[in-house]
């Protein structure tokens, strides 16, 4: 069976306008907290369903906000993070635009449990057709008095901002989200402190991913308790998994947590297969960070178990047989696919978003690229092959934010597990037009 | 109070200390280099890297080991914290990993750097660097700016530290510099043609571990090996007014801030002992200021070369010294007096 949970009214016609939204049974959730229960028994709520993070870490978001800290008259900050910028993601603009009222919905019923007074959805600006239908929907809400002071009679208010970004890939990292917020340069800050000791304006604050917060509506609503009974082991719930590459059916699902990735790949009702009848080759199963695997292991875990998409599961074996869930941007590879081609590109990203505060990100990611773009031309060595995975370990767990290892993972795996390829290019090299080109654009010195 | 041992050496420090400053205490080879922490300014550290250490164990409540290497500027010591630095040599590793990426926009032409003899990216080269480097592709390059009347940038050889950052941000009210783009094309520059032209922006040259900020007044007038650092000091209403002078026989070239064992600003009373522009730029005159003596310079840098001081036992020489402001004194045991007519 399959339950959905925040696309369950994604086909009504206008759900994106608020009569509609509401006729659907749209801010019940913020009724009943406001209504019946105490802050901190939402909190609680959220902690029974066992929710994690869907921003890609998955840390437990009922503990992230039992940690905020809650000095008298200091004020509390909720932050959305709607930057959703990692390559091969892009769920959170998915719901956003086709039912933005379950975020302000979602944003209202966390703010009360946080006791937050002013909240913010931090937008990328490439997203501002979006941030246009946020607004709309805020308006909305304002107008039908689910927004300002004395929400419902109570005395509980909220004001609720969008903020575009500007369009930097490491204003999702939410410390650089916090910076740019307040409007500074987006650079991630070094932690400690946290962000729920210390962070918009140093103020405690919890920033969490659109998908997170749109999920404590049904939470709120069916209860903690019930949330948890679906999916497998920690990985409660639903998860929205937009599906990319060379599968039939490209797009945006809501799995329950425990559907076989076989099943995702395969079956009619998510991705429909791989294009054309090709094999699958490989999968980057959460967001262009996460190690990518090659079909065997994407499949099964190293035990032979059939791999499931739930935290555990993918994470099963570590790097060297799991990959990660991560934000759930699932990019499918056929047997034609050039994975050197495909982590240069991804390099490419990393090399271009580093925002350059540490020296092996700032220097290591354009290290990489270069070398990766070496080989692809066919001027690579197999020493190459060895200096890469050199330089991607000396990045890995050694920078400020995770932006560096998640440059070095996509390397790690792609060397780990198509190792041979590698070779191909270096051996045979086929992809080179003209050498002259190649020495031009990258000024190669002379050995 | 918290009882942290690094490399087996175990010390007392108060809490809130880093394992960096904890480390300092105990002295010796346990100090992990610091390209980018400067004591004196806020928040400054984290960025460079060099300065990682790996924490065996956190602490006696909790003594599960760090999951991943940690910057010991920027991460506080525990009761009973463990920590590695010289004695791990994967962590000696992953630095001569750190030390081979700074050194990818950075020439090596130390030999025509102003900064050599006062680099601790040399040192930190010359300890970890290996004789060749893996890097083939070409390097950034910029041309060199004027940002003020005083001060020459030249980004080729900056690192990023962002200690003249925090200099501008926390002693130059009215910040007209900073880091402008990311990634590794990310310069230090000054927004939009401005000049950096506060009282005290003199000291970003001193905070500057590298060549990139230099000296105007002084720059290639010497190799600062051939020149005699004095401590002197005169009465000043904008800083300190305590100054180090680099003499060349018996011309002032240049006038810095003096700096302690680490390399940074030394404390006077308390404060840090910045300079004014003033005192660093325009006194470049002996009689501009009262000599107090040869300054001390560790053994390990080239400028102690030729640079002999007096110990404290042999204040005294055998014949009786005027004060050093009197006009002539007996040279003592290589005492080097600027005044010495
Ligand atoms: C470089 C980088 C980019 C990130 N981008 C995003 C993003 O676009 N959206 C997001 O929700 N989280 C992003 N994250 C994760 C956030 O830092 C943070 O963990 C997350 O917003 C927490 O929300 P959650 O607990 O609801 O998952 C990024 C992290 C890094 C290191
Ligand atoms: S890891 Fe990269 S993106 Fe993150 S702080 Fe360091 S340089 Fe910036
Ligand atoms: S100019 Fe010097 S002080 Fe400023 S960031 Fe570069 S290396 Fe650091
Ligand atoms: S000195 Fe600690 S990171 Fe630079």
């Amino acid at each position: 069976m399959s339950r959905k949970l925040l696309l369950t009214h994604n086909d009504v016609p206008g759900i994106q306008s608020y009569e509609v939204y509401r006729q659907q049974g749209g801010y019940a959730s913020v009724e009943k907290a406001l209504k019946t229960m105490a802050p901190d028994a939402v909190t609680e709520e959220v902690k029974k369903s066992g929710l994690r993070g869907r921003g890609g870490a998955g840390f437990p978001t009922g503990m992230k906000w039992s940690f905020l800290a809650k000095p008298p008259g200091v004020a509390r900050y909720l932050v959305c993070n709607a930057d959703e910028s990692e390559p091969g993601t892009f769920k959170d603009r998915y719901l956003m635009e086709r039912i933005p009222h379950l975020l302000v919905e979602g944003m209202i019923t966390a703010s009360y449990a946080l006791g937050a007074n002013t909240s913010f959805i931090y937008i990328r600006g490439e997203y501002f057709y979006v941030s246009r239908i946020l607004e709309k929907a805020i308006e909305e809400a304002y107008a039908a008095g689910w927004l300002g002071r004395n929400i419902l009679g109570t005395d509980y208010s909220l004001d609720l901002y969008v903020q575009v970004g500007a369009g930097a890939y490491i204003c999702g990292e939410e410390t650089a989200l916090l910076e740019s917020l307040e409007g500074k340069r987006g650079n991630p800050r070094i932690k400690p402190p946290f962000p729920a000791v210390a962070g918009l304006y140093g103020c405690p604050t919890v920033v969490n991913n659109v998908e997170t917060i749109a999920a404590v509506v049904p939470i709120v609503m069916q209860g903690g308790d019930e949330y948890a009974k679906i999916g497998v082991g920690k990985s409660t719930g639903t998860k929205l998994i937009s599906a990319s590459g060379h599968i039939n059916k490209p797009g945006v699902y809501e799995i329950e947590m425990g559907v076989p990735v076989e099943e995702f790949i395969y079956s009619e009702k998510y991705c429909g297969g791989i294009r054309n009848g090709k094999k699958l080759k490989a999968v980057v199963a959460g967001g262009s960070s996460v190690p990518i695997l090659p079909a065997d292991l994407i499949l099964k875990t190293a035990k032979g178990e059939p791999r499931l998409m739930t935290y555990e599961s993918m994470a099963d074996g570590g790097f060297a047989t799991g990959t990660m869930l991560g934000s759930g941007g699932f990019i499918v590879m056929d047997e034609d696919t050039s994975i050197v081609k495909n982590l240069w590109n991804f390099s490419r990203f990393y090399h271009h978003e580093s925002c350059g505060q540490c020296s092996p990100c700032r220097e290591g990611t354009g290290w990489m690229e270069k070398i990766l773009h070496k080989i692809l031309d066919g001027h690579g060595t197999l020493e190459d092959i060895d200096l890469l995975w050199d330089i991607q370990s000396k990045i890995e767990g050694k920078t400020i934010c995770p932006l560096g290892d998640a440059a070095a993972w996509p390397v790690a795996s792609a060397i780990r597990h198509f190792r041979a390829e590698f070779e191909e290019y270096v051996k045979n090299p086929k992809g080179i037009k003209d050498v002259k080109h190649y020495y031009r654009i990258h000024k190669l010195q002379e050995a | 109070m918290a009882k942290v041992t690094i490399d087996g050496k175990t010390i007392e420090v108060p809490d809130g200390t880093t394992i960096l400053n904890a480390a300092r205490m105990i002295g010796g080879n346990v100090v992990p280099p610091a390209m980018c922490y400067y004591s004196h300014l806020k928040t400054s550290g984290g960025y460079c890297r060099t300065c990682l250490v790996k924490v065996t164990k956190g602490s006696e409540k909790d003594p599960r080991p760090m999951p991943k290497p940690v910057a010991s500027c920027r991460t506080t010591v525990m009761d009973g914290m463990e920590v590695q630095n010289m004695t791990a040599p994967d962590l000696q590793e992953a630095r001569a990993g750190v030390v081979e990426f700074l050194l990818i926009n950075h020439p090596l032409d130390c030999p025509i750097c102003d900064q050599a003899g006062e680099c601790h990216l040399q040192d930190l080269g010359y300890e970890h660097g290996k004789a060749r480097t893996r890097y083939e592709f070409k390097r950034r390059t910029f041309p060199m700016t004027d940002i003020g009347k005083y001060i020459k940038l030249h980004v080729n050889r900056c690192i990023l530290c962002y200690r003249c950052v925090k200099v501008a941000d926390q002693l130059c009210p009215g910040r007209v510099h900073g880091v402008m783009y990311r990634g590794d094309v990310a310069e230090i520059s000054t927004y939009i043609k401005n000049a950096v032209e506060h009282e005290m922006c003199g000291n970003m040259i001193d905070v500057c571990p590298v060549g990139a900020l230099t000296d105007m007044t002084f720059r290639f007038k010497n190799r600062v090996w051939f020149t005699k650092p004095v401590d002197a000091h005169r009465s000043c209403d904008k800083c300190c007014g305590k100054v180090r002078l680099w003499y060349k026989g018996e011309e002032v070239l240049r006038v810095t801030a003096r700096k302690d064992q680490w390399g940074e600003v030394q404390t006077f009373d308390g404060k840090p002992g910045w300079i004014c522009n003033s005192c660093r730029f325009e006194h470049k005159l002996t009689s501009d200021w009262v000599i107090e003596g040869p300054s001390h310079i560790d053994r390990h840098s080239v400028i102690s070369a030729n640079h002999y001081e007096l110990k404290e036992g042999h204040k005294k020489t055998d014949k009786p010294r005027k004060n050093l402001e009197g006009k002539r004194i007996q040279l003592g045991e290589g005492a080097l007096d600027p005044n010495n007519k």
